[in-house]
């Protein structure tokens, strides 16, 4: 197919020919980095925390009466819990991924408050098992041993606070010694003692997973058990079991175990439920972007199908005069395709500069990363696409138009 | 003759459907995508106390440990309980409230309707200048003294809503709530309110609901009833309540109400000379550095207005920009079919001026019933708004400004979109066409 016609009609044709190209590079541009957000998005929520998520769920509850001394009624509630059927183990923890409380500390490595913290890292403080019921994969050393676990309620009002171990997560060990095996290593959070650290786990997701604070990427636990009082128990349910299920037995267990002390149910959530929530906004600005693509890709389509219709009105004479000159169908057909794959070609081009603009734009005010080179190509297939399935149903009508009818209206 | 020209128009309309459809279609589209990003912008962004904003301040006092200090670091965002004391006993504004935000549970069992179990709420410890301050309003009784603040009484205003679950709605004045296990007697009852963002404590959720529950902070300090929110914690803290009079923890919220300049400039040499005080005395580390914010102030430093919100601004634009575009070009291809018309017309004596109105109104009137169709698509838009579960859902809401906009931002955008038709098709030669003909 000979362009150079094709060319020379465009030319003629200048205001809608250009139109039509600023359309086409507008909505590349724009789908090119509204297909690069939903990609960020969507990473961002499929990420790996490496905890068991699927199996774990949460439960938390407040008597109405202060209780000054909370360990008894917690030991029972552990005991009570573990009776439950479908739970696989339970323990207790501070705060956990997508919950709504979070507590970081600075870490120094000397004992003097004076010096500056080295970092600031997330801080769990949990009861026995809380390695295994969340899943969590030792790297190195071991888990807590049963003599190093001093109760939470105890330790508040503790002037010399003596906590003598800790685990740390690998980006912290990373980040304080790089190089080096953390194990044995000192951290001072709690009083003038310090903290050794027993293990490294590879992944402990703080409770903001996916948030850029360096808080949120370096984190630690403590040997510390809180109490039912402001802890909340963390129950893994045995595989194949319903947490949802398993998540109301135990919250109608622990009402019912505490004789004399009304309680109330502060918060009970599978994880999988609040990583739902936590993520909620981001879905939404998926199905917004996708949204917004999908119809600018539309109204694109249209506005090709608008123009590329009228061209055939208007060019009905040349078409008959080609046809009755010999010219067959498909000819007629591939004529206008290849006129919209030129229009498009150029609005490509356009569009991935602009793409390039608005990438720029967006990296200045709203700190994302630079558009990867490799959406620029994709933007470029879709709109491609999308042209040649718009000019289609306009050429077809054109290619079949008989040469007599097509010289005679005009 | 410019109803002739809305009859050609609204006869151009009919004429060629399709193409109408589309372009229709197109300015609507645009138009319903911007308005609902915007309406949602315009409500989040919007000024919570719009006649007294300037009046209220929010009070910070860099009280930190000198440990990581930089210079020009911004002081911490709350006070610690020693100095929102010492503030609000200087009482150097016209109105101060120090508060926090808690979770409490309320006991129906004590308070009016024994059959439903405990349930969690909001809770607000406050002092008993919020309610003016923050123009709260009352459906029954009042707030509570500055006397009841001092003798930490055990009394409580209630929001319409818990009013509702516990009272059935009455005037429950007199009566008694039980938050935990401790009975308030209940002073006042508010209507529906609900400040959006829920700017004097952001800590909760930028645009959290407002409490169910309020008492005196003094009160719930020695009932030790706990507070939700921030709290940043400095120095050695091992073995101390961070709620105690003494700890080196912010945690509460300081507002004052200040309402000449002359007041404000005060206030600020005071705020200074308080520092300076509490350096001298060994308390702050670091230079005198307080900061007093109004509220348009304070909400554009805690950057409430999530950043994706202002992303579907601009992305909403950048779809209307394409939807323009598709208008002007097909309205361009609907002007050039009509040469022949347009020269009948030319040749009969019309002038270029009278043909490039008769196309601006004919685009004009397609931006008024895309506007139309904008408004229909807008509300449906901020129907789907709603529907998400997320704090700000629930405030998207088209108001009359808005609503006036969408039609003015429809009739503008197919205007533009008209000009270059419009010119286009004034200079058409009358000659050619005849002839072609």
């Amino acid at each position: 197919m000979d362009i150079l016609p094709i060319l020379s009609t465009l030319k003629r044709h200048k205001t809608a020919a250009g139109l039509i190209v600023l359309q086409i590079a507008l909505t590349c541009a724009i789908v090119c980095n509204a297909l690069f957000l939903i990609f960020q998005r969507v990473e961002r929520i499929t990420a790996e925390t490496g905890v068991a998520e699927s199996e774990l769920a949460t439960l938390s509850l407040s008597s109405m009466a202060r209780v000054e001394n909370p360990e008894p009624q917690t030991q029972a509630d552990l005991a009570a819990l573990r009776q439950v059927p479908g739970l696989a183990s339970v323990t207790l923890t501070n705060q956990f991924p997508y919950g709504r409380s979070s507590n970081n500390s600075g870490v120094r490595l000397t004992p003097d408050t004076n010096q500056s913290s080295r970092v600031v890292a997330g801080h769990y403080t949990v009861g026995p098992g809380f390695i295994q019921t969340m899943g969590l994969k030792l790297l190195e050393g071991r888990e807590f041993e049963a003599n190093e676990f001093v109760p939470g309620s105890t330790l508040d009002a503790n002037p010399d606070p003596r906590v003598p171990a800790v685990i740390i997560n690998k980006k912290l060990a990373d980040r304080l010694w790089p190089g080096e095996s953390a194990l044995g290593k000192a951290i001072y959070v709690y009083g003038n003692e310090p903290q050794r650290v027993v293990g490294v786990v590879r992944d402990l997701p703080s409770p903001n997973p996916g948030s850029d604070d360096e808080n949120a990427q370096h984190t630690m636990m403590f040997p510390v058990q809180p109490s039912f009082r402001g802890g909340n128990f963390m129950i893994r349910v045995a595989p194949g079991a319903n947490p949802e299920a398993v998540l109301k037995a135990a919250a109608d267990k622990l009402l019912a175990n505490s004789p004399g002390l009304r309680r109330v149910i502060r918060d009970q959530d599978s994880i999988v439920t609040l990583r739902d929530k936590y993520y909620r906004q981001d879905r939404s600005m998926i199905q917004l972007l996708a949204g917004v693509c999908v119809g600018l890709l539309v109204v694109t389509a249209f506005g090709i199908v608008g123009l590329a219709s009228f061209w055939v009105q208007q060019r009905t004479r040349m078409i008959g005069t080609r046809r009755a000159l010999g010219a067959t169908r498909g000819q007629i057909l591939r004529y206008f395709q290849t006129e919209n794959l030129l229009l498009s070609t150029a609005g490509i081009v356009l569009g991935m500069i602009g793409a390039f603009g608005i990438s720029l734009l967006l990296m200045k005010s709203y700190e994302l990363p630079r558009l990867p080179l490799v959406y620029l190509p994709l933007g470029a297939v879709v709109l491609w696409t999308l042209g040649q399935i718009a000019v289609f149903a306009p050429a077809r009508r054109a290619a079949a138009l008989p040469p007599v009818a097509a010289l005679r209206g005009g | 003759m410019l109803t002739y020209y809305l009859e050609l128009a609204l006869r151009a309309m009919r004429s060629h459907r399709g193409l109408t459809a589309l372009m229709l279609l197109s300015i609507a589209m645009g138009v319903a995508a911007c308005m609902t990003t915007l309406t949602l912008f315009h409500v989040m962004s919007g000024d919570p106390i719009p006649h007294k904003s300037s009046r209220l301040f929010n009070v910070q006092l860099d009280a930190e440990s000198k440990r990581d200090w930089k210079p020009g670091d911004e002081p911490e965002l709350q006070l610690t309980r020693f100095d929102a004391e010492q503030l609000l006993r200087a009482k150097r504004g016209v109105h101060q409230v120090v508060m926090t935000g808690s979770f409490i549970a309320i006991d129906p069992a004590g308070s009016g309707d024994a059959a439903q179990p405990p349930f969690f709420t909001g809770g607000r410890w406050t002092t008993s200048d919020f309610f003016a301050m923050f123009e709260a309003p009352f459906r029954y009784g009042n707030g509570w003294t500055a006397a009841d603040d001092t003798a930490e009484a055990r009394v409580a205003v209630i929001s319409a809503e818990l009013n509702d679950k516990l009272f059935g709605g009455q005037d429950s004045r007199g009566k008694t709530v039980r938050l935990r296990d401790k009975d308030f007697t209940v002073v006042g009852v508010l209507k529906p309110f609900r400040p959006a963002p829920h700017y004097y404590d952001l800590t909760l959720g930028a645009y959290a609901k407002a409490a169910d529950v309020y008492i005196p902070l003094s009160t719930s300090l020695s009932l030790r009833f706990g507070a939700a929110g921030r709290m940043n914690c400095w120095g050695r803290s091992d073995g101390v309540d961070p709620r105690s009079a003494n700890a080196p923890c912010a945690w509460l919220q300081y507002w004052v109400q200040l309402d000449t300049p002359q007041q404000v400039a005060d206030y600020k040499t005071y705020l200074t000379q308080y520092s300076d005080q509490q350096r001298e005395a060994g308390r702050f580390e670091r230079p005198a550095n307080p900061r007093l914010s109004a509220v348009n102030e304070w909400l554009s430093i805690s950057k409430v207005v999530p950043s994706d919100i202002k992303l579907q601004v601009w992305l909403a634009f950048g779809f209307l920009a394409v939807c323009l575009t598709n208008t002007v070009g097909l309205l361009l291809a609907k002007c050039l079919r009509r040469s022949g018309e347009i020269g009948v017309r030319r040749a009969l004596g019309a002038p270029r001026r009278q043909i490039f109105l008769q196309f601006l109104i004919e685009a004009g009137m397609l931006g008024f019933v895309g506007g139309l169709l904008g408004l229909a698509l807008t509300w449906i838009g901020l129907w789907v708004v709603r529907q998400n579960p997320s704090d700000y859902a629930q405030l998207a809401q088209l108001d009359w400004p808005m609503l006036a906009t969408t039609l003015g931002v429809s009739l503008a955008a197919s205007l533009l979109a008209g000009l270059l038709p419009a010119w286009r098709a004034c200079q058409i030669t009358p000659a050619i066409q005849l002839k072609t003909q």
